[in-house]
Order: C-alpha cells, then structure tokens, then sequence
C-alpha cells in the first residue's frame, strides 16, 4: 500500500485554452464509467510521459463534485519551472491516453463552519472552483474574494461572478486594488472558517493577519502550490537500496529516487502531506527544507528530509531509502 | 442460489449457531501458536472464495437475525446510533458504499438502480423496497447512516478528519466488545485510546494515526483483533455490563464448549469521497468452542494460544476468570502434534 494511489486510465477529451497563461484539461475514463466521486479541495497527480521520463505533477480538481462524468484541471504555464506545465501546454492534445492517480483531498472543507471564508490569488482559484460548486450544492454560507495581476488574468473570474455573483469578490493588482483583510477578518461571524490558496506571501500574510486577530489555528487551512524548486545537482546515496544517485538541476530528490527504480511513498509531492518523510543516516553539507511538514525542530535536527521538495548542497548525504 | 438466513438470538435463548460451511469459513485469526500485539493492517482486497473476504462487505447467513437484535439495541437505547450534524454529507457517503458493495457481492438479495439522484434499494432479507432521492434526507424515514446501517453487519464509526487528527463523530455501535459511543462521541483518536495502556509509550498510536489519516480513497485497508465472549452475545457494552459481566463467572468444565466463544473483528478503513471523512467498519464474528474444535488445528493452536498469552493481555481482554477451565479443555484437544502454517483450517 505504499506508494501513492490507485491509478485511472483517462483520455483527454478536451483541451481549452482559458487566457494567455491557462489551460485547462478535461479527462474522461478510458472505460466510459464515471470516474471516482471526490470532494471539493482535492487533487490528482497526473503522468506524464516526456520522452524517457515520467514526470508527476498535482492538479487540483475543479469541476463540480456532483458531476463526475470528467475531471477538469487548469495548468498556469511557467516558462521558467521544471517543465511539467509547458509538457502539458505543449503536448497534451484531445485523444492522448494518460493516467493519473484517484483524488486526494489535502485542503478538505471543514463542514462544521457556519460560513466559509475563501480567499484565492491566481492559479489558486481552482480548488475553489469545485469548494463553490460542492457548497452551492448543499445551500452551504461562503464567500470569495479573488485578487489576480489583471482582470485578463483573472481565472474563471466571469464564471464565478456569473453563478454565485456578489458572494465573488474581485482584486486587480494593475488596479492597485487589495482584500482589507484585517477588516474582513475582523468581521466575521463566530464560527467562520478561512481558506487560502495562493502564493506563499498571500498564505503568510493570511495566516499572520489571522493569528493575530485571534483567530483559532483549526479555522485557518490553506493549500501552497508549491512547486519543487531547482537548484545545484547533488549526489545522495541511497543506504536501503545500496544505490548513488545524482539530482540535476531540475530534478527533485524524490522524482531521483523514483528514477532510480526506488518507489518511496507519496501523495502530495508538494510537502505537505509528510507521506515521503525520509530519515538521513549521515550528512556533511547543508539541507534547503522547502517542506511544510517537518517541525522547525527536524529541520535544525538534520535527521529527517521530504525529498518532494527538499535538496542539499554539500559533501555527502546518505538516507535510509 | 443465494445464502439461507438462520433464525436464531443472541440474547435469552441464545439460540445462535454457525453452519459446518460457516464454521469453515470463520476468520480465525491465529497464524501461528502464540498471539502478540502486531500492527497487522494489510490492504483489504476480495481474498478466497468461500472466506469471509469473499467480498469487501461481508453478508453471511447471520444477517436478518443481526439486523433484528440490532433493532432491539437501538429501540431500548437510541444513543447507539449518533451523527453530529457535519456528518451527514459521510452518511451518504457510507449509504452508498454499503448498498453498491451489497449489491455487488449478492446481487440475489440485493439491488441498487440509479437514475440520476433517483435511486431505488431493493433488500429482499429485510423486506425492503425504497425509493429516495440520494442526498435529501426527508425521503428516507432515518438519515442516511441510520438507514443503511439498520441494514448492515457490522458496527461503523465514520471519523471526520481535521487539524491532523480523526475524530468519532458519527456512528452505529451495537455490537461492540465493552467501549461505547455514546462515551466517545466527538473525541479525537489520542483521546477514545486514552484507557489502552503501553501503546502510548510505544508510539503505536502517532504511528496508526499517521497510517489511518493517509488512507487514500480506492484502497482500503484491513485488519483482525479478537477477544473472547461469555454466551453469543453481540451487545457487550458498558451500558449492559449488568446483564453480560457475571456471565463470566458461569463457566465450567461441562458448559465450556457451548458457552465460551472467540470473537473476532474484521476492521477495516475506508475513505469516504463526498465528505473526505474515514469509516472504520467493525464486522464482529462469534463462534463456540463446540463449533471451533471440529477443526482440529484450531483446536490445538488455540489451546497453545490462550495457555501462553501474557497475563496482562489475558487480563486486558478479560479472561482472568475462566481461562484456567478454558485451557484444562482444550488441552484434551491437543495431541502436541504441529499446526500448519497460516489461518486457514486443514
């Protein structure tokens, strides 16, 4: 039961493009059956076979749960990553057969909330997009308050304004218009929930801003679309395995390992679901922890790495895998 | 063909037995000859024909009479069955894998057709002809869970995850051995395994919560626990301790084999999709020692089981007072020759 999840067999059905960075995918099963019921918030990790590697990126879901005759996922094309989202924008066409893994819910709804309070910057619309639908579904108290760089760039920006309209609230930062969140925070109903999904700056501030308004922890969730970030090839040996790998420069430690026919555990691979948590036997050098799982204690301790995210620079480095 | 219902109690007359068939497929759950704790979760898939993996939600020839005794649970006692008002959205979720899976496995006694969020639910055990609309609650006469559990063996608790932890806020709990809902309710998992002791010491249950909150939907997982019960007794709970406790002290030499009973539980750990919650099904299973020994093996690697069990499980588990005359009987069963490998019978 290790690694990952179960997988489906899908076909692109469609491919749309949404604005000048956004695409968005639609999946169908290969099979013709309904593909797995999920829950607003979840993701799946989709396959992509580039040549002679396999690369694995997670997507949130952004259809409606209520209608699971297809997956859609939207993709912001970064020219400047790893390459899985210019794969997708590239290569990915109607017709093209792929896999990807059942959805995994890391940014679940709390559905003890009286209301819930969502806030979304750029790319980070698209968990929300199928959070709205669930709650309209059941008549559930939310609103949206959505900032993006132009209104050009604003993802979904007309559809959301169109079905739930004034519970969508719209920041353009060419506009220089930004959420009061202080206010909005401080005028929320008892029992609120607050979620945020965005880029780590929103989610700090979010998450500083309501910690110091005396909002409770267990109210305030958020999901980091945080990409693996690339850096200086390093080598790892593997104790378990018995293997010595190398990482390039826009490899992953944990996508290495897997290169290297070692199947370690995951569901995230964007640390923060501590399925991939690595003990270190021996290090000489320094980690760059980029997860969000392991305690700043485990970071100091030079014991424990996510290899999803995490890298090392420096002499040797040796994990139990 | 299809299975053939017993009529039988588990209260009163205790008139409940198992069928040679059924005694074959019992799920003893010693593989070897002697028990220690072990995290023995596997993932849990259709194992053998003929087992009680058969399919993933077992129905056996004990299902009317379950589903009557659980009737009578919850008419002296509604506290058994309890949802907190978030999780309703994962008693849907639980209707719905409880009526596909039945239906799958014996399409003879059960159907589910779909149109839309028409369905119908056919339960030809029970009587049973509904038609409702899935996600609206006033078109059934109980809420979802209520509904479907009234119609499935076993005990559920649906645990809602959050903030890193599980939390036992819903569930139908008729059949357990000696903990109960109603006590547990909206507790998290480090505060329902308070009363289990070493295990916290041990780390065991960070571990297990750790495993439980990973488990991903499309591959649920297994395992078994046993103890043993006085009397086939499927209501073993604190509130009833009055009527089942001194039952411990009934047991003699002459009445061992018809009264002592292994009980085991299947559990297993489901993701629940709508609502991302986890259900934890706790299938119970009863059988005499009468019933067991007919199976020599069992017989001898249960004599050696019990007569080598650590005083303080022994404790734990409540066999203080009668394993002495239980272990003097079965020791007439066992002729010291080995036991195959595995949990099956020979």
């Amino acid at each position: 039961m290790s690694t990952g999840t179960t997988k489906l067999d899908v076909v692109v059905s469609d491919v749309v493009p949404v604005n000048e960075l956004v695409t968005r995918f639609h999946f169908r099963r290969r099979d013709g059956q309904m593909l797995p019921t999920f829950s607003g918030g979840a993701h799946v990790v989709v396959e992509m076979r580039d040549g002679d590697r396999t690369r694995l990126n997670p997507y949130s879901l952004m259809g409606s749960p209520l209608d699971t005759r297809e997956y859609t996922i939207s993709v912001r094309r970064d020219d400047v990553g790893r390459g899985g989202s210019l794969f997708m924008h590239r290569s990915v066409k109607p017709g093209l057969e792929m896999v990807i893994s059942y959805p995994v819910n890391l940014f679940s709804l709390d559905l003890r909330a009286r209301k819930h309070l969502m806030l979304a910057g750029g790319i980070g619309i698209t968990p929300f997009m199928a959070q709205t639908a669930q709650l309209a579904g059941e008549g559930g108290n939310f609103e949206l308050h959505y900032t993006c760089r132009t209104a050009s760039l604003g993802t979904y920006a007309d559809v959301l304004r169109e079905r739930y309209d004034r519970r969508i609230r719209l920041y353009h930062d060419d506009r220089d218009e930004r959420i009061d969140l202080d206010r909005l925070l401080s005028t929320q109903p008892l029992g609120t929930h607050l979620y945020v999904c965005g880029p780590a700056g929103m989610i700090n501030w979010a998450r500083d801003r309501a910690a110091s308004l005396g909002w409770p922890s267990e109210a305030v969730h958020f999901e980091h679309f945080a990409a693996p970030q690339p850096g200086l090839p390093f080598d790892v040996t593997l104790a378990v395995s018995g293997k010595t790998i190398r990482v390039g420069e826009q490899q992953s430690l944990l996508e290495a390992i897997e290169a290297a026919g070692v199947d370690p555990p995951y569901l995230c691979r964007g640390g923060v679901c501590g399925q991939c948590e690595t003990n270190v036997i021996s290090y000489d050098g320094k980690f760059i922890h980029n997860d969000h799982w392991l305690s700043e204690e485990d970071h100091r301790s030079g014991c424990k790495i996510m290899p999803c995210v995490s890298r090392f620079e420096g002499r040797s480095l040796v994990l139990e895998r | 063909m299809g299975i053939t219902f017993r009529k039988e109690t588990f209260r009163d007359d205790f008139t409940f037995r198992n069928s040679p068939e059924h005694i074959r497929r019992f799920p003893f759950p010693f593989h070897e000859d002697a028990y220690m704790y072990a995290v023995n979760i596997e993932p849990h898939v259709v194992g053998p024909k003929g087992s009680v993996l058969e399919n993933l939600i077992d129905v056996d020839e004990h299902y009317v009479a379950e589903m009557q005794d659980r009737a009578l649970v919850l008419a002296e006692d509604p506290l058994r069955c309890q949802s907190l008002p978030h999780m309703t959205l994962a008693g849907w979720d639980l209707l719905e894998l409880l009526m596909e899976q039945q239906a799958l496995g014996y399409p003879e006694h059960f159907t589910l057709t779909r149109d839309g969020d028409r369905w119908r639910w056919i339960n030809r055990p029970l009587g049973i002809d509904d038609t409702f609309t899935f996600g609206d609650t006033s078109t059934l006469p109980y809420g979802p869970m209520e509904y479907i559990t009234r119609q499935s063996q076993g005990d559920f608790c649906i645990l809602d995850q959050r903030d890193g932890n599980l939390w036992m806020d819903a569930g139908m709990v008729t059949t357990q051995a000696d903990w109960s809902l109603d006590f547990d309710i909206g507790m998290n998992f480090f505060e329902w395994h308070a009363p289990v002791p070493l295990a916290h010491e041990k780390g065991i249950f960070v571990r297990a919560l750790k495993f439980l909150t990973n488990i991903q939907q499309g591959k649920p997982a297994r395992r078994l626990n046993w103890t043993m019960t006085i009397n086939p007794r499927l209501d073993t709970s604190p509130e009833n301790y009055h009527k089942w406790g001194p039952d411990r002290t009934t047991v003699t030499p002459e009445n061992v084999g018809d009264k002592v009973h292994l009980r085991v539980e299947l559990q297993s750990f489901w993701r629940l999709p709508r609502s991302n919650s986890i259900v934890f099904p706790i299938r119970c299973y009863l059988i005499k020692m009468d019933e067991l020994v007919t199976q020599p093996k069992w017989a001898r690697r249960l004599h050696r089981v019990i007569r080598d069990l650590p005083e303080e499980l022994a404790t734990y588990k409540g066999l203080t007072r009668y394993r002495p005359t239980l272990v003097e009987w079965l020791s007439r069963l066992d002729d010291g020759s080995p036991t195959s490998p595995g949990f099956g019978p020979d």
